[in-house]
């Protein structure tokens, strides 16, 4: 028997009763669409996150020097003088897997231009800060390593304090004053946005650390808050992470479970994060899942019914030489045809509802081919799932029996 | 099997000798050889012996009628003979095939390459056109479409019905109903067709219309049919007689003189006007008349 004729007699059995195979197909359709938007809802959110934590710099992992007390009081992580430039260098300098690493010194201060002023975070770091920490400079240039060799008086400005202090100015060329000092603009940082904590990444402004050292904080004993570094892939962050830990303590010459310094990993936290929107979208999507095998258990009871119904003609059809497998195959096809159907205007429904989400709500949704194949798929799998008992019920009719149906 | 032995395994009948007579030898021309068929249902509780023993022997070109009163095993010969039903015991021969031991798909081809059945109630599908009804055996043979459509006009203007083929069912009569469900028995020009009351819901004129096609298919094509009919003037139109009672073939007689439907048909009153809808009400009754 042609797939044409299979599909010919499909289409009209189903035709025969179109509300009930539409009212059957709805199970389907609410099922795939509801699998599609849910998991573009996820998946959109999963991305929004990976881009921000991107954003943050991939493959970063930070040191900070360890915390101290201070007569019965415990200062926060930075505060004691533990790490050095020269911890900086060494761990540049001895682990193959790190690719940068850079020192780095926090400040704050209000920071005057002209007749505007605004209070900012500073960070002081070296010229490789922005190739770790992924961000590029839009207008003029970064420093270099003279600069931080001569801890000169160089600036490179986020987009915020540039809104803030220039306005319509160009900064690039121009003088800024730091705690009475003049400090040349000498670039400007390309807009990064919120981070996933929701701070302005923008709202700083970045110097060289040895600058910060000497002139800002005028440290006698020059110490730094932290280390940043990058890793080459971000495979190699769990293994370098160790080997910094190791080299710190050879350095520091502290024992094990003494040390003077932390670690922590980016790498980490976007995983942490990820693995909550990952946990987020599967949550939706089987839920969304559940009405799809429902929508199927639906098919199954319509096939059922239908069987029943058509006794008479499977009869006639077995007597006029239709083999067990050819029933089945018609039936099969008959609930194939309903889910594959459903699955089409779910798929449409799906995707419509997602583009409408971001639109209305503003959410962030993504819809991925790979949800589109997958629920469609599903939908067939039930198709043939539901459907086979059915058709095995009609396909092992006796004939005799099936003829004398009333 | 010896007297004692069956006694004892309980199949043993006093008439078993008479119906089980010797059968000739085979010889190509014989479409049905059965050889001592038994068929017991077994309903549980009480075994059944539909059959107890039929040797038979139809010939091509045979034009058979099955007659008997109800319980008398012609329903359970005709559903053995369509190859719907296999003998719990004995061989059946169609075409000289031993069909009594195939598989339910080797079943199934031997119903759509040899048998073409015609019933009572028609049983034609109901939401498929004439054409697509008459159809519908060559589509499981795998006959390809532009075929299958030369095929089936050619069988329903054989039964005169060549302007129906776009008709449903429903808005057939009776008696085009029927010749839609012969043209359809004809279509994959099989060996032998099988009628099972063939006219039990039709007036006596469509009645003798359908014995009309019946007795041409059979003079002009060489077409082996057997009916089952309980009524002896529509038994009159074959040429052999078979009388059932008790699951064993009583009587085998040829009919001296058939009755001509042809002529019967020219003798009778002109086709009245309303035909079509009594042909209708009769099909709406069928239910009830079955019962």
């Amino acid at each position: 028997m042609k797939i044409w004729a299979i599909l010919k007699v499909a289409f009209r059995a189903l035709g025969r009763n179109k509300l009930r195979s539409t009212l059957t197909m709805l199970g389907i359709i609410i099922g795939v669409g509801a699998v599609i938007a849910m998991v573009s809802i996820g998946q959109g959110a999963q991305a929004m996150v990976r881009d921000q934590i991107q954003s943050m710099g991939t493959n970063v992992m930070f040191v900070w020097a360890g915390s101290r007390m201070w007569g019965g009081v415990r200062l926060g992580a930075g505060a004691a003088a533990t790490l050095t430039a020269q911890d900086a260098e060494a761990i540049e300098r001895e682990i193959p897997l790190v690719a940068a690493a850079s020192p780095i010194v926090r400040a704050s201060a209000q920071v005057v231009f002209g007749n505007q002023n605004w209070f900012t975070s500073i960070q002081g770091t070296n010229e490789k800060f922005p190739k770790i920490r992924n961000w590029p400079v839009q207008d003029g240039e970064f420093f270099h390593e003279g600069d931080v060799r001569a801890a000169a008086r160089v600036v490179v400005l986020g987009k915020t304090v540039v809104d803030n202090l220039f306005q319509g100015i160009n900064p690039v060329g121009q003088t800024i004053r730091i705690r009475n000092l003049p400090f040349r603009v000498i670039g400007i940082l390309a807009p990064k946005g919120q981070s996933v904590m929701g701070q302005d990444q923008d709202d700083l402004i970045v110097m060289p650390y040895t600058t910060v050292q000497r002139k800002l904080l005028g440290q006698q004993i020059l110490s730094i808050n932290s280390i940043m570094i990058s890793f080459v892939t971000p495979a190699a962050a769990t293994a370098g992470e160790q080997r910094v830990a190791e080299l710190l303590r050879q350095r520091h010459k502290t024992p094990p479970g003494q040390d003077d310094f932390m670690v922590r990993n980016m790498t980490e936290i976007a995983e942490a994060a990820e693995q909550t929107n990952r946990v987020m979208t599967l949550l939706l999507g089987s839920i969304a899942a559940v009405s799809l095998i429902v929508g199927g258990i639906g098919i199954m009871n319509i096939m059922l019914v239908s069987v029943t119904e058509r006794t008479r003609e499977i009869g006639i059809r077995m007597a006029v030489g239709a083999r067990p497998s050819h029933i089945r195959m018609q039936f099969l096809t008959e609930s194939l045809v309903l889910c594959l159907m459903g699955g089409i205007v779910g798929l449409l429904l799906g995707v419509g509802l997602s583009v409408g989400i971001s639109r209305v709500l503003g959410w962030p949704t993504l819809v991925s081919p790979l949800s589109m194949v997958i629920s469609f798929s599903f939908a067939a799998a039930v198709g043939v799932f539901f459907g086979y008992y059915p058709a095995h019920k009609a396909a092992s009719l006796d004939p005799i029996e099936a003829l004398r149906y009333e | 099997m010896d007297l004692a032995e069956a006694i004892q395994k309980d199949i043993w009948h006093p008439r078993e000798e008479e119906s089980s007579v010797r059968l000739p030898p085979y010889t190509p021309d014989q479409v049905i050889r059965l050889e001592r068929v038994h068929k017991v249902y077994n309903t549980g509780e009480v075994e059944v012996h539909a059959l107890r023993g039929v040797s038979l022997l139809i010939k091509r070109g045979e034009f058979v009628a099955v007659m008997g009163p109800s319980g008398s095993g012609k329903s359970t010969l005709m559903n053995i003979l369509g190859c719907l039903d296999r003998p719990t015991r004995g061989r059946y021969f169609l075409e000289g095939v031993d069909v009594s031991t195939l598989s339910k798909n080797e079943l199934a081809d031997i119903r759509n390459r040899r048998i073409g059945f015609v019933f009572q109630a028609f049983n034609l599908v109901p939401r498929a056109s004439a054409l697509e009804n008459v159809e519908l055996p060559l589509l499981y043979a795998g006959v390809p479409a532009k075929e299958r459509v030369r095929r089936a006009r050619e069988a329903l203007a054989a039964v005169g019905l060549a302007d129906k083929e776009r008709s449903f069912p429903n808005q057939l009569s009776g008696g085009q109903q029927q010749r839609v469900a012969i043209a359809r028995a004809l279509v994959n020009n099989p060996s032998i067709i099988l009628a099972d009351e063939p006219t039990g819901n039709l007036d006596s004129r469509t009645s003798v219309e359908v014995m009309e096609i019946f007795q041409r298919l059979n003079r002009e094509r060489n077409l082996t049919l057997i009916i089952v009919t309980h009524e002896h003037d529509i038994a009159q139109y074959a040429k052999r007689i078979i009388l059932f009672r008790d699951g064993r073939v009583r009587h085998d007689v040829p009919v001296e003189v058939p009755r001509e439907a042809r002529e019967i048909l020219a003798a009778m009153p002109p086709e009245e006007e309303s035909d079509e809808d009594l042909g209708d009400l009769e099909g709406g009754f069928s239910g009830l008349r079955a019962k």
